[in-house]
Formats: structure tokens, sequence, C-alpha cells
């Protein structure tokens, strides 16, 4: 077992690299890899020293300029190795979801929890709204593409995409609520133009929207924070991107 | 530094460093600021450990911290703590650091290496640290030898598991195993949960 190795960071890259896709397949093995990181992170708070004023400054001075990493998108998962399987299965949302998480590969696993949620959510609130129909049907369409990404914070977002019926529905759990008259805006992106696409609840955490238009070759999908009722054109930068599937 | 401590040893403040890191995600540099206040001698102090230079260390400390403002909005708190991905941060970026400088063949003596470990009275003793100090020292003592030198060998010198190997005189797969055990041990003498 390379857990305490890898949790050590004892192991030369090309190792690491190869325990962290065996982690994938090994929910027991990354439970275990979890609390022994967690232990070696009590030795370094051990080591604890008292840090120069001057570093203080440094840092700070620092971060103003530098600029942050978008939450939406993950490489892992945005390079798509959305394989033959997701193809098969993807008449039934949970099965989609699941064989997204084996399509994408172990760094996907964490990810399948909470997708599985949020559709599972979806379908729970297939009886309560309007429009779940419409819902229903993007999800169990024969040409149904999923494509799922950390949204940032813990959030989780999955895409579903139906070429033939030319519509989206986006999955999303573990949203932070927009904050006091703001809300979660979709946009469709058109090769770098954002298209209005619907507006989130912003009373919920874990929700299914049917994207507002159609795809209509749509590269992606942005989310921004807007004023309450959104905005024609986003008004601030974008805290979650993910590419629609082909 | 005295608020990392704490936070390290009492569950009830962590989520404070949680919600400091989650407002960091949002682009908010007071939030920076208290987050940097609480885990600054942390990270310095995984470097220092390390990579004994001072400057070095404080180099390897900068870039850590600037990585933690840099990718706040992509940690996820599903997979740990705030704290335990920033010293882990800390640890990986130092450990890169010192493979990157140091000659392998400087590391492969045993005596060498042992006689560079780190005594924690060494460093400048701070009443805020020593509880968790000596939590840990008292756990330390808790594992064999072989263990306690693998894995200090491993955390506060940055070698991989061959070099442990080598160091130690130990089979590879020993070496390996006596990590994962004596981490093991440890986690349960320090009672940590991932």
């Amino acid at each position: 077992m390379m857990t305490g190795a890898y949790a050590l960071h004892a192991l030369a890259d090309g190792e690491r690299a190869a325990f962290e896709r065996h982690l994938e397949a090994c929910e027991p093995c990354a439970q275990e890899t979890a609390e022994l990181s967690a232990t070696a992170a009590r030795l370094g708070l051990a080591a604890t020293e008292t840090p120069p004023a001057a570093l203080r400054e440094r840092v700070l001075h620092r971060v103003s300029s530098v600029r942050q990493e978008p939450p939406g998108v993950l490489t892992a998962v945005r390079a798509g190795r959305a394989g033959p399987r997701g193809r098969l299965l993807s008449r039934w949302a949970l099965a989609a979801c699941v064989a997204l998480a084996a399509a994408l590969g172990g760094t996907a696993v964490w990810q399948h929890q909470r997708a599985e949620d949020a559709l599972r959510e979806a379908r729970q609130a297939a009886g309560e709204r309007q429009g779940t129909d419409r819902i229903a049907a993007v999800l169990a369409a024969p040409d149904a593409r999923t494509r799922s990404a950390a949204l940032g914070d813990g959030a989780v977002g999955t895409v579903v995409v139906s070429r033939s019926l030319d519509r989206a529905v986006f999955a999303v759990s573990g949203m932070a609520p927009p904050g006091a008259g703001k809300v979660y805006q979709l946009w469709f992106d058109d090769r770098g133009t954002m298209r209005p696409a619907g507006l989130m609840d912003p009373g919920r955490t874990a929700q299914t929207v049917l994207m507002s238009g159609a795809v209509d070759g749509a590269s992606g999908l942005g989310v921004t924070v807007e004023p309450s009722g959104g905005s024609r054109q986003p008004t601030s930068e974008p805290v979650a991107v993910l590419r629609l599937p082909a | 530094m005295r608020e990392a401590v704490y936070i390290g040893r009492s569950p009830s403040s962590e989520p404070d460093l949680q919600e400091l890191v989650g407002r960091v995600a949002l682009g908010d540099e007071d939030a920076f600021a208290s987050v940097y206040d609480a885990v600054a001698g942390s990270v310095l102090g995984v470097a220092r450990a390390v990579l004994r230079d001072r400057a070095q260390s404080e180099e390897v400390a900068q870039e850590v911290l600037v990585e933690v403002w840099r990718t706040a909005p992509r940690y996820r708190s599903d997979r740990g703590t705030a704290l335990n991905w920033i010293l882990t941060l800390a640890h990986r970026r130092a450990v890169d650091r010192v493979r990157s400088v140091e000659a392998a063949a400087a590391r492969d003596h045993k005596a060498a290496l042992l006689a560079r470990t780190p005594e924690f009275d060494e460093v400048t003793e701070q009443v805020e640290a020593r509880l968790e100090r000596e939590q840990v020292r008292r756990c330390l003592r808790t594992l064999t030898e072989v263990q306690r030198q693998a894995i200090t060998l491993a955390y506060y010198r940055g070698l991989t598991y061959r070099q442990v190997a080598q160091a130690l005189a130990l089979p590879l797969g020993t070496a390996k195993t006596r990590l994962r055990d004596g981490l093991i041990r440890l986690r349960d003498c320090l009672g940590v949960t991932a």
C-alpha cells in the first residue's frame, strides 16, 4: 500500500500519478489517504514558527496583483474523456451520471455522488414543478450527453445536452447562496458571446434547470451572479464555466 | 500562529478558517489577510523543516501562500479541511524544492541524514506551538524506531520512500510499509480523522 508514502509526498512523480489513478477507483484507499494526509499535516503543524513581518507584507502585496483561478474550469474534467459508455447509458439520468463518472475516470468519482444527488433531486422534483417533463425529455433523450465539473467551493454542476431536442439541462448541487438581491443566471456561450439562458432559484443550493432557449450550437455554458431579475448581458465574471458535451 | 495551532487542536475553531477560505475564494483580500495570520507560521515551519535554509523557506512559504490565494476558488471542502489543504500544499512545494536543489548523492548517506533530523527544540520554542509540538512528539515516541526514522526522513527531509529505504537499509516494500503503519499509528495516537 502506497497510501503512507503518498501522504508524505515520498513517491516519485511517475509513481504518484499512477497511485492517483489507482485512488480514483479505490474508495477505501482514498479514505485512508485522506486520513494519513491529515496526519502528515499535524507533523507540519508541529513545526510552526513565527514568520517575519516582512513576509506578511510581501505576500499581501503580491496577492493584490495576482489573479485568482476561476472555480468552474476543472481541467481534468474538461479534458472530457467522454468514452463510449456514456453513449450507451445515457437514456437513464442516473445511469448516465454513473457512466459519466466511469467515463471520466476516477477524478470524477468524488463528483459522482454530488452529481447523482443533483440528478436524484431532479427526479424527485419531477412531480412538483412545471417544466420537469421537458427536463425529463432532455435527460432521457437517446442522444443525451453529460458533462460534469467542480464549480469551486464544493459545488458540482452537471450539464446534459440533447442535440436532437436542441435543449440543455443544468443540474447543480452545493451552490452557495448568491447573496441578498442576487441571482445566478445561466448563459449559453456562443463562441465568446454570452446568450441569456435563464435564472436559477436563489433559494436552493441544489436544483435542476431547463436552460431557456435552444442550444443552437453553443459551445459552453456560464453561470454569473446577477441582480435579481437577471441581466441582458453578464455584469460579472462567471462563477462557473462548462464546455458543453459534443 | 497561535490561531493555526489552536485550529489544529480544536475542531470547534475549524469552521473559522473554512469560512475565511470560502471568502478568499470570492476574492476577499481582508479574509486572505486573516488566513495568512492563521497559517503563515505553519506554512513557513513546514518549509523550514524541509529546506532548513531561511531565505529559501521564506521564498517557498511566499509561493505557497500566494498559491492559496490563487487557487482558493478550487479548494473543495469535501476533500479535507482548509488547514490540511494548505499544509499539504506547503509540504508538497517544499519537497519539490528540496528535490530540485539537492543532489541525490548528498542525501544518500544515512549518518548525514539522521544527523540532520530536526529536533523540535532547535526551532525557536513558542508558547503557542508547544502543545501541538509536544503532542506530536509524544506520539512519535509511540512508533518503532524504524517507523519514526522513516516518517521523519520522508516528512521533514523530503525523501522519497526509495531514498528512505536506502538510508535505513530497508527493502523497498518494507520502507513503504513502515511509512504506512507508522502514519497509521500516529493517526490513531493523535486522534486524526480525515
